[in-house]
């Protein structure tokens, strides 16, 4: 092929692609040429020149420009006179490259030296002594001894917070610069950079509140010595007392790949705790990245409110009581009240689990819920986006969509590798009623008013009149990607978003290609998977529930998001909730069982892009508690006396792959299957850094859509482009509507007490003219009127927001769960 | 018969002859033998002059040890709380005599000489429990006066975990 270039390198050859740098061919054979500055996710900067190796290319003769050969008919070659940098330099046909010589490990060792001599060498403190780049390099090439005397040295401030969750200790820090081009290149904050310079050069944070990014911890990866990290992790551990386990976040759609380390300590009453959370790479999902919120929320499964014993209500109290009569209890009222069932499950809950529920469910003729305000997961399994690379590889050619979807709060990582795909040379549309993030990479941004969300989508249409530049953009896409989020919209607005999306992708002509379909931007982990279990969104949630006779409520707090909804849950008849704490909806329960976190337990999650992942266990269990797929199956194993005997996960997981025919063959064997991954990272300390870990644990299955395999489908009718919303000109009060923030109040997210430093505060976003007219300016504390209820909301203004309109953060102690009209007072 | 006799003669010579050497028994406990200089007994958490604690809570010695004997946890001090030098000291250290064969390595691995095996031999145990000694029991008593740890200390002090050590002399 054209495009390939084979080289040597230290007498072995290697065929890459062209453009591919030394080092990195270099890593295809197993050869470390070591590097500080370099990493494989950003551009080559050869600031450290530790990668320094000899390169000669064939001479060609100027006049004849003939190659020049030996004696013996083997190409002469030129080498240069001075040693050139692995990392910055592209492989060229015929190169050969001398890794390992005298003159090589002379350069890494005068490198080493001169980055040492202002190290501090604290190592036995320090924490990233034992999985250090630096330490291993000068082991390997270093000098033996320091010709530097210790008061020679530069001694820079040991403590500096750049904000409350990353520590900097300036005296470790060789100045790469990784950590600053991670910030400005790929997070797209550039709220850290060098300050000074010579031997006085530091890094500062140049935000307020320091360090305001959340991709923040991802620096204390990537940062080659132990300068960043994390408070955390912070002198908790040294890393070779660690165990792992291989885990998935459970905070968005995403579906993070992650290891949590582990170990036994004194301090936590000697339980095995979590230290720390890193990620493993899976390209197809989070290449190696972890937003903050995915990396310090994983706190709830040490908390001390833990429930540890079933709960009844015996005389109007909730009381204690044991497996045994609880199980007995929530029999005996299923089976009187078998009509009129109602389970209302949420995406935290896994794969298993919410088959179980199906299944009881399913039993007693009731109904299966979602508590989601998300529609569109019935599209996925027919036109979704299911590329096996995921968004990781998505480049030139492809339009994205992204439609009413913050996505930088709502799905991180899906923002960044969205940034990365423009980076990369796609086109992307932003469909959004105010500015967010990515506009600023968008090649068009479609702008209208809440509740037109659906006209916006389909003016993109190609054959549309009112298509313009965007539809230009998309009818010479030969992708397209349509993302769509909850940006200010409830369920009723979600569906027609996703029908609008569904439309846009149809008459696009381009489903079927595996680089094109629909990215519903969950809320929650496992929401795809409710959805292909069998669970719908319902429209009147408190309806439904206050006509039930019996509700089972797993996963999901819906009385305390809603006064509405507790309302509703007061006049169930029966209700039965399997909870992790005493939750509001808990504490309204007739039944409560305590259930085990996804820390404690195996699983497996299905995320956005339809990818089905596996969890196992990384605590030990809390004692009392029992996993939520198995806390049903006994429940239904009294009702309707099934004779089937649930024991593990594993085992629920190949009945639920017998039943959904789009999960057939998959077994827990399939979704650890590993396959090698490009780039090569963490395979050696030595290399990258052993800080992003080696997928050894499985990558998981992407399901395939209908549209892929040339099934026969259809889609739902194009959704009227008609306004949701009243007209608002002449009332007095406003149109409030939910919009996501990444660092919520949560039941799992609020157990962490490090993230509850950057949880946002309760905030009312409006059109400064809309402000002004309520007599409010930023900053100010406003009141806002809901439902008769009164909230306090710190006043933000932009000038993109539609006028007469507030935007109120979900999980922030407001409860919105749709537009409404609300009153806004100073 | 003959032979009998000689063989008990000769055996009762020997006794003869030892009851006027120099015993080699020592009245233990009331008296007790010096031990060698390099003699490895049971361990003791070092202090600096300064009352400060050497021990920087890095586990090293936890990570040399060959028999799995040593437990350290660290935690961070701030100078209002300072125990070592530096940002870390050991929150918990733990030796559990049952396992530790007294090899010495954990003394070879410490960055700061904080741990020593002195000459103490005397150890002997009634429970698993009481073989586990924890910090307080291992670590020096204070020399210097109203010098205790944690202590409150000026700003910026103690900053090196790490002090500039020679290399032994014994």
């Amino acid at each position: 092929m054209a495009n390939e270039i084979t080289l040597t390198i230290d007498g072995k050859q290697v065929t890459v692609p062209a453009g591919t740098l030394i080092v990195d061919a270099a890593r295809e054979l197993g050869i470390d040429i070591p590097v500080f500055c370099y990493h494989p996710k950003m551009e080559p900067v050869g600031m450290c020149r530790m990668c320094l190796v000899e390169v000669g290319r064939p001479m060609v003769d100027r006049a004849t420009n003939q190659p020049v050969m030996e004696a013996d008919g083997t190409p002469k070659l030129q080498f240069g006179p001075k040693m050139e940098t692995a990392c910055t330099t592209p492989v060229s046909a015929g190169m050969v490259v001398i890794g390992m010589s005298d003159k090589v490990k002379a350069a890494r060792n005068d490198v080493l030296e001169f980055l040492l001599t202002s190290h501090p060498l604290d190592c036995p403190i320090c924490d990233k002594g034992g999985e250090c780049p630096l330490q291993n390099l000068t082991m390997g090439f270093g000098k033996g001894s320091s010709r530097f005397e210790f008061e020679d040295k530069q001694h820079n401030q040991k403590h500096v917070p750049l904000g409350e969750l990353i520590y900097l200790d300036r005296e470790r820090c060789i100045q790469c610069g990784r950590c600053v081009r991670f910030q400005k290149d790929l997070a797209d904050d550039p709220v850290i950079g060098f300050y000074q310079r010579g031997r006085n050069l530091v890094i500062d944070t140049s935000s307020e509140p320091g360090f305001d990014s959340i991709f923040s911890g991802n620096t204390t990866d990537i940062c080659p010595v132990g300068a960043l990290t994390t408070a955390d992790f912070r002198f908790g551990a040294r890393p070779w007392e660690l165990k792992s386990a291989a885990s998935l976040c459970n905070h968005c759609a995403v579906g993070c790949n992650l290891t949590y380390n582990t170990r036994r300590e004194a301090k936590s009453d000697g339980n095995v705790v979590i230290k720390r959370a890193m990620p493993r790479q899976n390209e197809a999902v989070n290449e190696i990245w972890l937003c903050d919120k995915g990396r310090f929320g994983y706190h709830f499964a040490e908390s001390h409110q833990r429930l540890e014993k079933p709960l009844i209500r015996k005389d109007g109290e909730l009381v204690e009581s044991t497996w045994d009569e609880a199980l007995d209890m929530a029999a005996k009222e299923l089976r009187a009240y078998g009509f009129r069932f109602v389970s209302l499950a949420s995406g935290r809950l896994s794969n298993e689990d919410l088959y179980e529920i199906k299944q009881l469910t399913e039993n007693l003729h009731g109904q299966a819920c979602l508590y989601s305000p998300m529609a569109g997961g019935d599209l996925t399994p027919l036109i979704g986006y299911a590329d096996p690379q995921g968004l990781s590889r998505v480049g030139k050619g492809t339009v994205i969509v992204v439609a009413a979807s913050n996505l930088h709060q709502e799905a991180p990582i899906w923002w960044m590798q969205v940034r990365a795909a423009v980076k990369r040379g796609a086109k992307l549309i932003v469909v959004n009623a105010r500015s967010t993030r990515l506009d600023k990479f968008a090649s068009a941004v479609v702008r209208y008013r809440f509740g037109r969300e659906a006209e916006a989508v389909l003016s993109l249409v190609p054959a549309a009149e009112t298509s313009g530049e965007s539809g230009k953009i998309i009818a010479a896409a030969e992708n397209l990607v349509v993302l769509y989020g909850s940006d200010g919209i409830g369920l009723e607005g979600s569906r027609q978003v996703a029908a609008a999306s569904a439309e846009l992708l149809r008459a696009s002509n381009l489903l079927g290609k595996p680089g094109s379909g629909l990215l519903p931007v969950w809320q929650r982990a496992n929401d795809q998977g409710a959805w292909d279990t069998g669970f719908t969104p319902v429209d009147d949630l408190a309806k439904v529930v206050s006509e039930a006779d019996g509700v089972l409520i797993a996963g999901a707090d819906p009385a305390g998001d809603h006064p509405a909804y507790a309302a509703a849950l007061k006049k169930a008849k029966f209700i039965i909730v399997q909870e992790q704490f005493l939750t509001k909806t808990a504490q309204l329960a007739d039944i409560v069982f305590p259930v085990q976190s996804m820390l404690e337990r195996d699983g497996s999650y299905t995320n956005g892009t339809r990818r089905v992942q596996r969890f196992m266990p990384v605590v030990e269990k809390l004692p009392g508690t029992r996993p939520d797929y198995l806390v049903t199956a006994q429940v239904r194993q009294k009702v309707v006396h099934s004779n089937l005997e649930f024991i593990s996960a594993a085992q629920v997981f190949m009945v639920l792959a017998a039943h959904l025919p789009d999960y057939q063959n998959l077994t827990y064997a399939t979704l650890m299957e590993t396959v090698p991954q490009h780039p090569i990272l963490g395979r050696s300390d030595v290399y990258y850094g052993g800080t992003s870990f080696e997928n050894r644990q499985g990558l998981g299955v992407q399901l395939g859509t209908a549209a892929n395999r040339r099934d026969k489908y259809s889609l739902p009718a194009a959704p009227s482009t008609q306004n949701q919303l009243p007209d608002l000109e002449h009332a007095e009060e406003l149109m409030a509507v939910p919009v996501a923030e990444l660092l919520d109040t949560g039941t799992i997210t609020q157990k962490s007490v490090l993230l509850g430093k950057r949880t946002s505060t309760p905030f009312a976003l409006m059109h400064p003219k809309t402000a002004q007219q309520k007599g409010l300016a930023a900053g100010d504390k406003a009141k806002i009127s809901l439902a008769g209820v009164t909230y306090q909301a710190v006043v933000r203004v932009d000038e993109s927001v539609p006028t007469l309109h507030v935007l109120l953060p979900r999980s922030l102690g407001i409860p919105l769960d749709k537009p409404v009209l609300v009153k806004v007072i100073q | 018969m003959a032979n009998g006799v000689y063989e008990m003669m000769r055996g009762l010579w020997q006794t003869f002859r030892s009851a006027w050497t120099k015993p080699v028994t020592i009245q233990y406990p009331e008296v007790k033998r010096q031990v060698s200089k390099r003699y490895r007994g049971r361990h003791a958490l070092k202090r600096y002059a300064n009352g400060l604690e050497k021990c920087i809570g890095c586990s090293l010695c936890a990570a040399a040890c060959p028999a799995d004997a040593i437990f350290v946890e660290a935690s961070e001090q701030t100078d209002e709380n300072r125990y070592s030098p530096g940002e870390r000291y050991a929150s918990t250290y733990e030796i559990n005599y049952l396992r530790c064969i007294f090899c010495g390595l954990c003394e070879d691995a410490c960055p700061t000489e904080a741990i020593v095996l002195e000459d103490n031999y005397e150890l002997s145990f009634e429970t698993r429990e009481s073989a586990i000694y924890t910090k307080d029991m291992l670590l020096d008593a204070v020399s210097a006066p109203n010098q205790p740890t944690p202590r409150k200390v000026k700003p910026g002090s103690f900053n090196r975990s790490v002090p500039e050590m020679k290399d032994p002399v014994d």
